[in-house]
């Protein structure tokens, strides 16, 4: 079972790294970006069948390691159960 | 009467509050592995700075789930006392024994410079040698110090006095211009509601003698040592 995790600072919570970015791409001429905030994606595999537990024990992973909740929200994506292509393969668009 | 110094992978000022420790103060201290759970012949446990564990995930995050940290409740409650400083400070937040998070400097800069710390809270174990109100010079070091917390939580600090540093000017005034990392309402340092637990940002042991140019650190130090030699132990035994 492979998973996304996506972590990100809090709405309402200043990116200044998000804000810098979009300073730089301002610069670049992409001025029609309004918002950029930044975060951490991290791709886990699961020794799991199940998607409705592999969820349930990578949501205990966020509250108790991978994002911290007095600044961070998260969330959490199944990417594929382990039929379908894994990450890389399809990065290269096989 | 015993200070230990946790030594992380990655922690840079362990050498430095050693040194202080047994060399200036003379006093005995021992260096404590991470992977140690058993501070039962401490008095007071120094967490210092550095990039424990590279820093990876979020600064202190993996360090604050440590085996040496997980003790640090338990001997808090048994009356020793807890000193965090930069990292140390961000790993006891990252374990939840001090409220709040340090975040990335907003102006994106590492930062390592002098500041000046206004006293806010100068009744305890690491202040009592101080004045409320009086101004310390102590470097800084560090890009994620930021201090961030949520409305309730700023208010209890305020209500509790659990606010024990605040970044200002040479003369005392808590300006924005003194605020070297964006921390919110200029916070340098906090303590917990046990009064136990402190952690700040800036380093006492880097302002401990002559050579070093600033001594202000070492009125942290005698403060803690006051309290030593009144008590003979923390730690109710």
């Amino acid at each position: 079972m492979r998973a996304r995790v996506f972590v990100t600072l809090k709405r309402g919570i200043l990116d200044v790294q998000g804000t810098a970015v979009k300073r730089a791409l301002e610069g670049l001429g992409f001025t029609e970006v309004k918002d950029l905030r930044m975060g951490k994606v991290l791709e886990v595999e699961l020794e799991l069948q199940d998607a409705a537990r592999a969820r349930s024990r990578l949501e205990e992973m966020c509250q108790k390691l991978l994002a911290n909740p007095v600044m961070e929200e998260f969330s959490v994506e199944i990417v594929d159960n382990g039929t379908r292509p894994t990450l890389p393969e399809r990065a290269r668009g096989d | 009467m015993k200070f230990g110094v946790v030594v992380f992978p990655g922690t840079w000022s362990d050498c430095d509050f050693h040194y202080v420790i047994s060399e200036l103060l003379r006093q005995p201290v021992e260096y404590v592995w991470h992977r140690s759970p058993d501070l039962s012949e401490f008095d007071c446990m120094i967490l210092p700075g550095g990039f424990s564990y590279g820093d990876y995930l979020r600064a202190g995050a993996i360090a604050g789930r440590s085996p040496v940290v997980e003790a640090l409740p338990d001997f808090a409650a048994r009356g020793g006392l807890v000193l965090g400083s930069c990292n140390g400070f961000q790993i006891l937040c990252e374990a939840g024994i001090l409220p709040g998070a340090l975040m990335k400097n907003e102006c994106l800069q590492y930062r390592c410079q002098s500041t000046h710390l206004l006293v806010e809270n100068a009744e305890t174990p690491f202040t009592r040698g101080t004045r409320p109100g009086q101004v310390l010079k102590m470097p800084i070091s560090h890009g994620e110090g930021k201090y961030y917390c949520d409305r309730q939580t700023l208010r209890t600090l305020k209500e509790r006095n659990q606010i024990v540093f605040r970044y200002c000017t040479e003369s005392g005034d808590v300006t924005g211009e003194a605020n070297p990392n964006g921390s919110l309402e200029n916070i340098a340092g906090i303590i917990n509601d046990e009064g136990t637990v402190l952690g700040l940002m800036p380093h006492p042991e880097r302002a401990a003698e002559g050579a070093m140019g600033v001594t202000d650190g070492l009125l942290i130090f005698h403060s803690l040592l006051g309290g030593l030699v009144e008590a003979g132990s923390f730690l109710k035994r």
